[in-house]
């Protein structure tokens, strides 16, 4: 599970680096988002990894940490999904606004031979 | 009284949010009510400003144990819950930026807020999040703080639209969204090894942690440093930022003179944590990345045609050389950087102020709208190749005020750097000796740095209307425009109105 996870999160940044630096506005935004998704990944299994175990501690007095999973990066990952959503969010308006005004997708706003 | 001064430190986080969401209830066409709230909740922020300031002092000892203050959101304990903490570095800072927003907010009553729609209510969440960046002991709320006013910031970067400042934001937007991507992995490596966020705890896990899994902590805080010296604009991560500032409208630019700020100041207090500030965050490299940045604000200023542009450089030579006494690492030089610090911000704020007039001035006047043909203001400040003129005659501009560093005082001086000179703290022994005079030197080079920066500006003001050589300024701000009508002015009868008839024309062919 470990190899499948890094591998995911590997080829996911990879796309995601190799689309930011695409000319393209579109495809840096898809850029962006693939590398929210890695990083999202990458916070969670900076957690560990655990399977069938719930983030929730249940049951007062000892409590062992190894039957549950760690609920911290969870948070986090939701709220950086959600930031990255907002600001992602934005960042769509921008670049239709950068579409409307320039006439071109380009991301400096005129192509690079014109 | 005490008990609510325990509320205190949250205060410059609730009042902005607060403010700024009733803000989204009044039209924009309600101006009174709006600017009425606008300036009281900055007020109230200022007060409680002033106050943490003077409760961090030691004349209050007993208020704050130590005079810093803890405030636990909700109640919650320190691991577990997230706290807020006020010391004297986090309280100057939000004195700073709230005296520099209240500055802002009464500049951009005359324009600037009626460009756009919810100015002011952005402006608050920039507030709130500056606020927050300088208050918070946790890190992963400090990424909390750091988006809520990036994003206030994307939003305030397109005020008044245009083509120009669009594909500017889109810049600005792509390379901090992927800065936040950095912060956040940088964060989450150090999560993996230390298992707390709070910063007081990360620092007491650091000194525990077994060398087997120190690399990977400190891999992520390099992580974290290169996020926080893209935000702190450092060579070479900071191309973003002269398009961004000098497209930004003014008053906007001017409260972005703050926002590196907290890139250097995250710099500062996550490397504090760090028992070995190895790698971004001290150390030799830092020091020679600052003075690249240096190098880099100084040749972009002398290069710029452009004002707006110029004082973007500035920005990024006040951010190299606080880094480089970061870098440097003895304590009394991070003392005298931060004072330098205060001049600084106020100084470039400013100064953007300062080309917004001079740039709306200049876009009413005829005649020097080609501003590619124009030499680079540089030259204008020093009269390089030009005739004397007979209206500005050669005497010191600007009053000198006591212990104002850099900017405030006067802009022609013959003794650089003297009020550094008592900025210097006790040195303990051989070592920091020496580093303490080399650093004072390249300190005083760089107060006088910034005395050509202040003779930019007072040269700017003079040359303005001096190559323009229709008239001598105070004629354009005081004669009767019947007489002597300026070229490209309206005929009407009152004295300010042709100006600005001009400025609307100008600014709605700008857009």
């Amino acid at each position: 599970m470990e190899v499948i996870l890094t591998l995911g999160i590997g080829v996911l940044t990879a796309s995601g680096v190799w689309l930011l630096l695409r000319p393209r506005t579109f495809q840096v935004i898809m850029g962006l988002s693939l590398l929210s998704y890695a990083v999202s990944l990458f916070i969670f299994c900076m957690g560990r990894l655990a399977i069938d175990v719930p983030p929730v501690i249940t049951g007062d007095g000892r409590v062992d940490a190894s039957q549950f999973a760690d609920p911290v990066p969870q948070a986090l990952v939701l709220t950086a999904i959600v930031i990255g959503f907002a600001t992602t969010a934005l960042f769509l308006v921008v670049i239709l606004a950068a579409r409307g005004m320039t006439g071109t997708d380009h991301v400096d706003g005129q192509e690079r031979d014109s | 009284m005490t008990a609510w001064l325990q509320h205190l430190p949250v205060l410059p986080i609730i009042v902005p949010l607060l403010a700024g969401a009733s803000l989204l209830f009044f039209a924009e066409s309600r101006r009174w009510p709006r600017l009425l709230i606008m300036l009281f909740a900055t007020l109230v922020q200022l007060g409680a400003a002033i106050t943490m300031v003077w409760l961090t002092t030691d004349s209050v000892p007993d208020v704050w144990s130590r005079g810093i203050g803890v405030y636990a959101i909700g109640g919650w304990h320190a691991p577990f819950g997230i706290v807020l903490v006020v010391d004297r570095l986090s309280a100057l800072m939000i004195a700073v930026n709230v005296t520099l927003a209240m500055a802002v907010t009464v500049y951009s009553i005359g324009r600037w807020d009626r460009m756009g729609v919810h100015y002011h209510s952005l402006l608050q969440f920039l507030l709130m999040g500056l606020n927050g960046a300088f208050l918070t002991g946790d890190l992963f709320n400090l990424f909390v703080f750091f988006e809520i006013l990036l994003t206030a910031s994307y939003a305030l970067l397109l005020h008044g639209g245009g083509p120009q400042r669009t594909k500017m934001a889109l810049h600005f937007i792509a390379v901090n969204l992927t800065a936040s991507f950095a912060f956040l992995i940088g964060v989450a490596m150090i999560y993996s090894v230390a298992g707390t966020l709070n910063m007081a705890e990360i620092a007491w896990k650091w000194r525990l942690m077994p060398s087997d899994e120190r690399g990977i902590a400190q891999a992520g805080a390099a992580i974290l440093g290169i996020a926080f010296l893209v935000k702190a604009a450092a060579w070479p991560l900071n191309f973003w930022l002269p398009g961004a500032y000098h497209a930004a409208g003014a008053p906007v630019a001017a409260i972005f003179a703050i926002t590196t700020k907290v890139g250097v100041y995250a710099l500062l207090r996550a490397g504090s944590l760090l028992e070995d500030p190895s790698a971004p965050f001290g150390g030799a490299w830092l020091f020679y990345l600052a003075i690249a940045t240096m190098i880099f604000g100084i040749v972009g200023m002398l290069a710029s045609r452009q004002l707006p542009r110029l004082v973007s450089f500035v920005v990024i030579l006040s951010s190299g050389t606080i880094l480089a006494a970061v870098g440097s690492g003895a304590p009394s030089m991070i003392a005298a950087a931060l004072y330098y610090m205060l001049g600084s911000v106020f100084a470039t704020a400013a100064f953007f102020m300062l080309t917004g007039m001079a740039e709306r001035l200049r876009a009413a006047l005829p005649g020097v709208r080609d501003r590619a043909a124009t030499p680079p203001p540089t030259y204008t400040a020093f009269a390089v190749g030009e005739p004397p003129d007979p209206y500005a005659p050669d005497d010191e501009v600007g009053v000198a005020l006591p212990a104002a560093m850099a900017f405030l005082g006067q802009s022609r001086g013959d003794r650089p750097g003297c009020v550094i000179t008592d900025l210097r703290m006790p040195v303990v022994d051989g070592r920091a000796r020496a580093v303490d005079r080399t650093c004072w030197v390249r300190i005083s080079v760089v107060a006088s740095l910034d005395r050509a920066q202040a003779a930019v500006v007072a040269g700017s003001g003079r040359t303005a209307a001096r190559r323009r050589s229709y008239h001598h300024p105070r004629r354009w701000c005081c004669a009767p425009w019947g007489r002597d009508r300026a070229p490209g002015t309206l005929r009407t009868a009152g004295r300010r109105r042709p100006l600005l008839r001009a400025q609307n024309r100008s600014a709605t062919r700008g857009r």
